[in-house]
């Protein structure tokens, strides 16, 4: 019954979301092994190492790991996959890309984006944008799982398991990795910060994100964003919340200008306290928001990092 | 060369869903149903490849019920030239419709599969990568940006860091995402003439798969529903409920 967990990482740190698979992981009941793909990733294997709760660390470290991509992670988790009863990768845009090879090769259904572990081989899953939770039950054979990192408890450190270097898979050469553009940010991740200040159409340019820039760093958030301004091209890709961007469940959440389209809340709805701004009295957001604001965001955002600096943020 | 473009019928995203009462599902009955809106995306996508003089032609695919031919029509009108309706009333998981679709390549031979990268009903993200497995061929999911070559394709990713290309021998399997394209309303004239446009009819046995679901859907239920909370009048209340009630900031 033991399960392999494929870390999150780019190679220098280990994800936080790793450790919340890590927990998801360990509510299967049976030992936790962890594999860190990658390049240059020995310090990535050795913070896995340190998780509560995984007993083994396997570390393959070669270049066709550096970027995790998918055909080669591919073969190296089937090299891996006898020896295991579950395979869980965080819903991240890699455990997204690689998981349902794996589970197209080894003949089982993926469960997809996990929020819940109610027995060993029963999971809840949001479906519809999260308008129903389903309850699935597992068949014969490994079970393949993603997981919503946003609803489990990341795993502590302070255990002490062992490395274990493990050679490359084949390599089935079909793809390369080019280049990539990150958007380099200061901040907290979107998906981890405590705090997420979200802009929407309402915003009307990149240039008055800043004004949302500034109130982020005072209160050490992360600053997204909903599909429309992205699509306009206010802000990058990265930065869209929703069912179809990422998943945030911060201690506090506001949106600046946002709507609040079902898809919009499905990226949102279970954050601790929602805070909404916005013109219209009527728009939808204000039916999930704890606290309301009915204003122009073009005065409230400016008067919101004025009355922050008086209270000392 | 040749391009499958699969696209699946689902509930319409303006629709607000509601979960039955007995918990089976979703209620489907007399609701309105669409093109999963990022099979829209990859039907655009293959018909501006073949409007360039890259693809020489358009299938589209479906699995569904008798009804899932209307969105095949649907991509027909958009520019498609023919389609293939596997008809069935199950509820056919991504791993069975990656392997239906697996059967109608090995059959087609297109040099390129673009699939949406989900499917708004059961939000799995699967069948796209599974279908790339199954063949053996390479996958460029989540695409922002193509650039078809005559042997390979470069494909832009949106990834969670930003963005990412990588370089995918062809045959090749693409997963479209929100940017890469905009999908056109087809014309009155396409959609008369998408009427004369072939849908052979098949069934998943036709291709030796059994679409019987490998996972037991024991029950769905509605999600924990928020309360809405208070208005606020001022920035300053606002700052002190989050600061002295709330204590999140
Ligand atoms: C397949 C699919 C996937 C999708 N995925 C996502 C997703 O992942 N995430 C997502 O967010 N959306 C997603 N959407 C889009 C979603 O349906 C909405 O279109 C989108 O969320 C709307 O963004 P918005 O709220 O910024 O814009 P709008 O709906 O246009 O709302 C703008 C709001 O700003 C307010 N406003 C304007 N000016 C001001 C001002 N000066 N002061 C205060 N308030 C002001 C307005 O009152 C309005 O409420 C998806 C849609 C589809 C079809």
């Amino acid at each position: 019954m033991a399960s392999l967990v494929i870390a999150e990482h780019d190679n220098k740190v280990l994800k936080e979301a790793t450790a919340k698979v890590v927990t998801a992981a360990s509510q299967l009941g049976g030992p936790v092994h962890v594999l860190v793909a990658g390049q240059g990733a020995q310090g990535v294997a050795e913070a896995a190492a340190k998780l509560q709760g995984v007993e083994k660390v396997l570390l393959a470290d070669d270049a066709l790991y550096a970027k995790m991509v998918a055909e080669t992670m591919e073969t190296l988790i089937l090299s891996l996959a006898g020896k295991y009863d579950a395979i869980l990768a965080p819903a991240t845009t890699n455990g997204k890309n690689y998981m349902p090879r794996v589970a197209a090769k080894l003949d089982v259904a993926q469960i997809s984006e996990i929020i819940k572990v109610v027995s060993a081989d029963t999971f809840e899953r949001p479906i519809y944008a999260g308008n129903a939770i389903a309850t699935v039950q597992a068949g014969a054979g490994k079970k393949v799982i993603t997981v919503r990192t946003t609803t489990f408890k990341t795993a502590g450190e302070g255990g002490s398991a062992g490395v274990e270097k493990i050679g490359a898979a084949s390599d089935p050469g079909l793809s390369k990795f080019v280049g990539e553009e990150l958007s380099k940010s200061e901040r907290p991740e979107l998906t981890s910060a405590k705090i997420v200040i979200s802009g929407g159409r309402g915003m009307q340019s990149g240039e008055n994100f800043h004004m949302l820039d500034k109130i982020a760093d005072k209160l050490h958030a992360a600053v997204g964003a909903s599909r429309a301004a992205v699509d306009a091209g206010f802000v990058p890709n990265d930065y869209q919340v929703g069912q179809t961007g990422k998943v945030v469940a911060p201690e506090l959440y506001i949106a600046v200008g946002i709507s609040g389209a079902i898809q919009h809340l499905a990226g949102m709805k279970d954050s601790k306290v929602i805070a909404a701004i916005n013109k219209d009295e009527e728009a939808p957001i204000f039916q999930v928001a704890d606290y309301g604001l009915v204003a122009d965001l073009f005065k409230a955002v400016p008067e919101m990092e004025e009355e922050l600096t008086k209270l000392g943020y | 060369m040749k391009v499958l473009v699969p696209v699946k019928r689902v509930i319409d995203y303006n629709v607000k869903v509601r979960v039955k009462a007995d918990q089976t599902g979703v209620d489907l009955a007399n609701v309105k149903m669409s093109m999963n809106p990022f099979d829209e995306i990859s039907v655009e996508e293959a018909v501006r490849l073949k409007e360039k003089g890259k693809a020489t032609e358009v299938i589209a695919v479906s699995v569904g019920p008798q009804q899932a031919s209307e969105t095949i029509r649907t991509a027909l009108a958009m520019g498609a030239d023919r389609g293939i309706l596997v008809k069935t009333d199950a509820e056919v998981e991504p791993l069975a419709v990656a392997k239906i679709l697996k059967a109608i390549v090995d059959e087609e031979k297109p040099s390129l599969v673009i699939t949406g990268k989900q499917a708004i009903d059961d939000d799995s993200n699967q069948t796209g990568q599974m279908l790339a497995a199954l063949l053996g061929w390479p996958q460029g999911t989540f695409a922002h940006k193509l650039e078809l070559g005559d042997a390979d394709a470069k494909i832009e990713r949106e990834i969670d860091g930003g963005l990412q290309t990588v370089d995918v021998k062809l045959p090749a399997v693409m997963t479209v995402d929100l940017r890469l394209n905009e999908p056109r309303y087809a014309s009155l004239p396409n959609i008369m003439k998408a009427k004369k446009k072939p849908i052979a009819e098949k069934a998943p046995a036709d291709y030796g798969v059994d679409v019987a679901p490998k996972l037991k859907t024991l029950k769905v239920t509605e999600p924990e529903k928020r309360k809405a909370g208070v208005k606020v009048k001022t920035v300053a209340e606002l700052l002190d409920k989050l600061k002295n009630e709330a204590g999140v900031i």
